[in-house]
């Protein structure tokens, strides 16, 4: 007689049923219901309009901007945003808290207050942009200062992902590859990286996911000039203000498709490296 | 290589962790550090590793000061309580890692790494889990790769904080056996950190006992056990019954009897005082009949028979409860029951004066 395997997991908390119901009726609502809408809209061009849409050369300069200044400026984050996270860890000195508070100003200021402040800064008339200014270094009005403006409000995603793992990384891990004969780099390099790395990629994926769909600081700082300075959040906000729709929601669609993929490869790429972590 | 530690002390805070310790530990010795927990076994341990820099005192590697040679040359393997296996790394590569961080000049060429990692592996007998990572291991093999990792560097000096102290009780014990074994097979200069007293009664050739950043004891397991320098050391070396008493012109009285001291390995008392007499449960004798001065009335609490010697609880006259271990022949012949009244022998009380 064959013994029916018990399909059916037992949990101490019940209610797994009513919980996946709540859960995929609320992403419907919040999520794919209003996402879905911008295909519906995409639908209604034809192959040609879509095409013109999104592959226009004004529409690919601002992909390319979008990208380049996103992928910049997380990359900027992961670096300075490790070091900020490794400073709040690791020691203790005067004001920390207040640092601490600090990393998360980005996330609490209004995007647009962050766009005029950094474009008074960086302005070639301006705090730090007339010392930058006779270098020939352009930061206002500027790619660079896309890029400035998109690392400003990805910080505090780096540095909030690594800081908890950081301060679960034991400091026997350090004695131990010190006791063993490793200098302070290979301890950093052979030891501590590699635990870092899953929280590293999932805060670059955050910060970069962000980035990309920054307006407000942006609009401020690069001045919005067409082939130049115009990221796609904006140029999809200028289609709105003519009345093109279907062209907005194309381009959306496209930025959609392929934030989605690079996304789901840094996501895949996180779990295979965490995964050998697994304690 | 021998240990030297000279006046070695070590504050954090208000709170004095190791206090003015001297401490000389022969090449080739294992050595034990026992204490409870903040005791100060560990930042010993840890200021020997140069893990801890002491606030004064120094320590000595076969007679050269070595304050100021860094953790990572002072050719001291340490192994961890909790493994501190590097996990994104399989078991070999962790045993290689002491090998591979050398600099590229005496690097050994990668098929001598090789080779050496397998020795090692075979060694602590777990040569089919080279490609595993630790995630995959019990925590019992853990510690073991934990130590084959250190013994790849080929350290002077090996030492072990609580190394089997997460380990359950059974394996525990195994790889006690095992590590003696090791020890004796290869001589290295060993010192490790434990609060199990048998732990330390079975492996060390000598046990330091600590309490309160503070050497009690130093000795070879049949001293500390057999000749306790204090109370302390008595106290912490195995179970033990305490009675508080007096002394009154050289006997000792405990609640209202009188006990006649006979064949007691006591320290130095006054004649008139207070005493603590300390008593080992297999050191105290059930009788049925009162003797004299040697005895005194208790009544049967409890009674577990389970294990190599019955233990049975007992409340004295005085109302202090008592733990007593017979064997089960002597506890068959004497039909126990929970509320029997018995006499209780001390055979070898030890008896410790308070100062007032």
């Amino acid at each position: 007689m064959a013994v029916k395997a018990n399909t059916k997991r037992n949990n101490v908390l019940p209610g797994f049923n009513l919980s996946l119901g709540f859960t995929l009726a609320y992403l419907g609502i919040v999520v794919l219901i209003p996402i879905s809408t911008i295909f519906f809209k995409t639908f209604t061009l034809t192959w040609p309009q879509f095409w013109a849409a999104v592959a226009s050369p004004r529409t690919i300069a601002a992909y390319r901007l979008s990208f380049g200044a996103s992928i910049a400026g997380a990359l900027v984050n992961s670096v300075f945003g490790f070091i900020v996270a490794w400073s709040l860890v690791r020691y203790e000195f005067p004001g920390k808290s207040l640092i601490d508070v600090m990393v998360d100003l980005p996330f609490a200021l209004p995007t647009s207050v962050a766009g005029i402040t950094l474009t008074a800064i960086y302005a070639s008339n301006g705090w730090i942009g007339r010392y930058l200014a006779p270098l020939g270094i352009k930061v206002a009005y500027a790619p660079l200062g896309v890029a400035v403006a998109l690392t400003f409000v990805g910080l505090p995603f780096v540095v909030r992902t690594i800081q908890p793992v950081l301060e679960d990384l034991d400091q026997e891990y350090e004695e131990a590859a010190a006791t063993l004969g490793a200098s302070r780099l290979q301890t950093f390099v052979l030891v501590i990286a590699p635990a870092l790395i899953p929280a590293l990629l999932t805060g670059f994926a955050l910060a970069f996911a962000r980035a990309l769909g920054e307006y407000g600081s942006v609009v401020f700082i690069s001045g919005n000039m067409p082939m130049h300075t115009e990221v796609v959040p904006l140029l999809i906000m200028s289609k709105l203000e003519q009345f093109d729709y279907a062209g907005a929601t194309a381009i959306a669609v496209v930025m959609l498709t392929v934030s989605f993929v690079i996304l789901f490869g840094i996501n895949v790429l996180q779990r295979w490296s965490s995964r050998r972590l697994a304690a | 290589m021998s240990i030297e530690l000279r006046n070695i002390s070590k504050k954090f805070g208000d709170f004095v962790a190791v206090d003015n310790i001297n401490l000389h530990i022969e090449t080739g010795e294992l050595v034990a550090l026992l204490g409870l927990s903040g005791s100060g076994k560990t930042t010993l341990l840890r200021i020997i590793a140069g893990l801890e820099t002491p606030d004064t005192g120094e320590v000595l590697f076969h007679g050269e000061d070595a304050s100021d040679v860094s953790v990572r040359e002072r050719k001291v393997g340490f192994v961890f309580q909790h493994y501190a296996l590097f996990r994104h790394m399989t078991v070999f590569e962790n045993i290689a890692f002491g090998m591979r961080v050398i600099p590229r000049r005496a690097r050994p060429a990668e098929a001598v790494i090789a080779r050496r990692v397998h020795e090692l592996l075979k060694l602590v007998q777990l040569d089919v889990f080279a490609d595993r990572y630790p995630s995959q291991l019990s925590g019992g093999q853990r510690q073991r790769v934990a130590l084959a990792r250190t013994l790849a560097v080929e350290p002077k000096v090996l030492l072990l904080d609580e190394p089997f102290g997460a380990l359950d009780a059974k394996v525990r014990q195994e790889l006690r056996r095992w590590l003696r074994r090791l020890h004796d097979e290869i001589k290295i200069t060993s010192v490790f950190v434990t609060h199990d007293q048998e732990e330390a009664l079975e492996l060390a050739n000598r046990i330091v006992v600590m309490n309160q950043g503070r050497i009690e004891q130093i000795g070879s397991a049949e001293e500390v056990y057999h000749h306790p320098a204090n109370a302390f050391v008595y106290n912490f070396l195995g179970n033990v019954n305490l009675f508080h008493g007096r002394i009154e012109n050289g006997r000792v009285f405990l609640g209202d009897t009188a006990v006649e001291l006979e064949n007691t390995h006591t320290h130095a008392h006054p004649e008139t005082g207070k005493a603590v007499l300390y008593v080992r449960p297999h050191l105290l004798e059930i009788v049925m009949k009162p003797n004299g001065k040697q005895t005194f009335p208790a009544t049967v609490k409890s009674i577990n028979p389970a294990g190599p010697q019955v233990k049975i609880e007992l409340v004295a006259e005085w109302g202090d409860m008592v733990q007593v271990e017979i064997d089960h022949e002597r506890y068959r012949a004497l039909h126990l029951e929970p509320g029997a009244n018995v006499f209780l022998r001390p055979k070898e009380p030890k008896l410790f004066v308070y100062s007032i």
